[in-house]
């Protein structure tokens, strides 16, 4: 497979602070033309691996490309292909958003009127043409945010960095910066993007890398990181939380693997290999005379995918 | 949708024209900030009239002739007080996180400090041209004439450019614009105050002497006051230069590697 396959090809990537590995050692192929997201906790190393593929952080250690040039002999090749909109807005809070967009623009290279109209059309794209004349510290999270998105797209990118694209969003302006994200790979930008949130990253990804602790620990479509964690989740919501434990014994009893639990509702989650297992261990349950307010058999979603992966949320 | 489909690429702009970029963005700074206006415009004033009339009789026998020497020095303080402006900006649009769109764009990686330059330049203009004029109605009078005040312009805007390096690595260095002016000031005042602006030195003990003769602020107030007189040395306009010479000279190496670092 030759490098130009890939938007983004890196290789053994390390970044580390003092005795922390922030990156400690990943590989990333994302194909050209793709929504991949890069998912994991607070802390797990997205943003360090995001900004060292954005020419911001140099890595200690591996190598990568974007767009075929690589990041330690050809940074400039790679920022003109490149727009980053970063976990926090990136944005001169005290110039107006118009300003802020014919700013960029001139420094893209778009003179006088030029960058000016494209400023204006980016705004109209954004629905941001009544906010123009305001400063940007008057924006709501959700304008800021899409302010933030517009000013990586003067010139159409061949990838987009979204860090956290919609951390600290209302759900209405999370649904808006959603189908404002499909529409742009829509148009044939690769975006990568990270999250800490599973229903984003099902929502918008075509394929999706866990990271945890500065490595990867899985990839792949949503589908098969699903599958992977087990065809079929037993859900169960125990309707006295006192008895949460005693049921989750069974449950491990009946079914072998471990029990997620959250704490919120006593509800429980298992793999349940066949409808048949759930039955034999809901029965055990039930036989032990607690008393069930709701189960179901269901796909795991990725939030069990996640906790199943890191071990994190097991009792 | 015109804003998400593809769009020509212009040809990649200049170093020049980068650098102009920043610069309009330190005067729509101006336009959108005019609090930071405010207090470029009201501590001169307030200075000025303060010492001059507070001060001047029991100094110099007289407002008016203490203006003669004070004026001048009240310039360089002014200078070198607001060199710390820049850095400021620079650690709030670094804390910001602007600075990262600016790093990944494909642009010359210095027009960003040219950006600073040109804010650094408008802000000693104009609280320079404040002070002279107040000087002027309070009596004030540059013997050497329109010359010697543009000279002596020429010499605050290299005193300045000298000085606001040393706010640009704090601002690189320190996130917090708050800390980046205290730190500042904590270290500006004793330079300012120990120095021949305000008082003449021979009235001082000698260990104080000792150190406001080699203070460059006050081989700066000495050759401001000989511009604008019309009888500065070239000794005296060299040894005025030395310290923004070599702090350039140190610190904006410092600065690029510190830039480029991260």
């Amino acid at each position: 497979m030759s490098a130009n396959a890939s938007a983004v090809q890196a290789r053994g990537l390390v970044k580390r602070f003092g005795d922390l590995r922030a990156v400690d050692g990943i590989d990333l192929d994302v194909p050209r033309g793709m929504i991949f997201a890069i998912l994991g906790p607070n802390g797990a190393g997205k943003t360090t691996l995001m900004r060292m593929l954005a020419t911001l952080l140099h890595p200690d250690d591996g190598s990568a490309s974007v767009m075929g040039h690589d990041l330690a002999t050809a940074p400039d090749q790679v920022r003109a292909e490149i727009a980053m909109t970063g976990q926090f807005a990136s944005l001169d809070e005290d110039l107006t958003g118009r300003e802020n967009l014919v700013m960029l623009a001139k420094l893209w290279g778009f003179r006088g009127a030029a960058a000016r109209d494209r400023a204006d059309q980016l705004l109209a794209t954004f629905d941001l043409a009544d906010a123009a004349t305001k400063q940007v510290k008057d924006y709501s999270g959700g304008m800021r945010r899409r302010l933030d998105i517009a000013a990586s797209l003067i010139v159409t990118p061949g990838v987009l960095f979204l860090d956290e694209p919609t951390t600290g969003l209302d759900p209405v302006a999370r649904k808006s910066v959603w189908s404002m994200i499909r529409q742009l790979a829509g148009s044939g930008v690769t975006i990568l993007l990270t999250t800490q949130y599973m229903d984003e990253a099902d929502q918008l990804a075509a394929r999706i890398a866990v990271i945890d602790h500065g490595k990867k620990i899985a990839e792949g479509t949503p589908r098969e990181l699903k599958v992977a964690t087990g065809s079929g989740f037993l859900h169960v919501a125990v309707a006295d939380p006192a008895r949460l434990d005693e049921a989750a014994a069974l449950l491990e009893n009946h079914l072998g693997g471990s029990v997620q639990r959250s704490v919120e509702g006593a509800r429980l989650a298992v793999v349940a290999k066949t409808p048949h297992d759930a039955n034999a261990a809901l029965g055990a349950v039930i036989d032990a005379g607690i008393e069930l307010s709701d189960f179901s058999m269901g796909s795991p979603s990725l939030d069990e995918v996640f906790f199943a992966l890191t071990g994190k949320g097991k009792p | 949708m015109n804003g998400l489909t593809q769009v020509a690429r212009p040809p990649a702009p200049s170093a020049l024209s980068n650098a102009l970029v920043f610069g309009w963005r330190a005067v729509l700074k101006f336009k959108h900030v005019p609090e930071q206006l405010f207090d470029l415009v009201m501590t001169p004033i307030m200075f000025t009239l303060l010492f001059t009339f507070v001060f001047g009789g029991a100094l110099a026998g007289s407002p008016r002739d203490y203006l003669q020497i004070f004026l001048p020095g009240i310039l360089v303080q002014t200078v070198i007080f607001n060199s710390v402006y820049s850095g400021m900006g620079l650690s709030g649009d670094l804390g910001k996180g602007l600075f990262d769109r600016f790093r990944s764009l494909p642009i010359w990686s210095l027009a960003p400090f040219a950006g600073l330059m040109v804010g650094d330049v408008l802000r000693h203009l104009i609280a320079g041209a404040i002070i002279l004029t107040i000087g002027l109605l309070l009596g004030y009078r540059p013997e050497a004439g329109l010359l010697g005040v543009l000279a002596s312009f020429a010499m605050l805007l290299t005193v300045g450019f000298g000085m606001g390096w040393i706010f640009i690595v704090l601002g690189l260095l320190i996130r917090t614009p708050m800390t980046v002016m205290t730190l500042g000031f904590s270290f500006l005042f004793p330079l300012v105050f120990a120095s021949n602006i305000m008082v003449d030195p021979k009235t001082m003990p000698s260990w104080l002497r000792a150190f406001v003769d080699v203070n460059p602020v006050s081989t700066m107030t000495t050759a401001l006051r000989g511009l604008m007189a019309g009888t500065a040395t070239w000794e005296q306009i060299g040894s005025a230069l030395i310290a923004p010479a070599i702090i350039t000279a140190l610190l904006a190496p410092v600065t690029i590697w510190l830039y480029r670092r991260q």
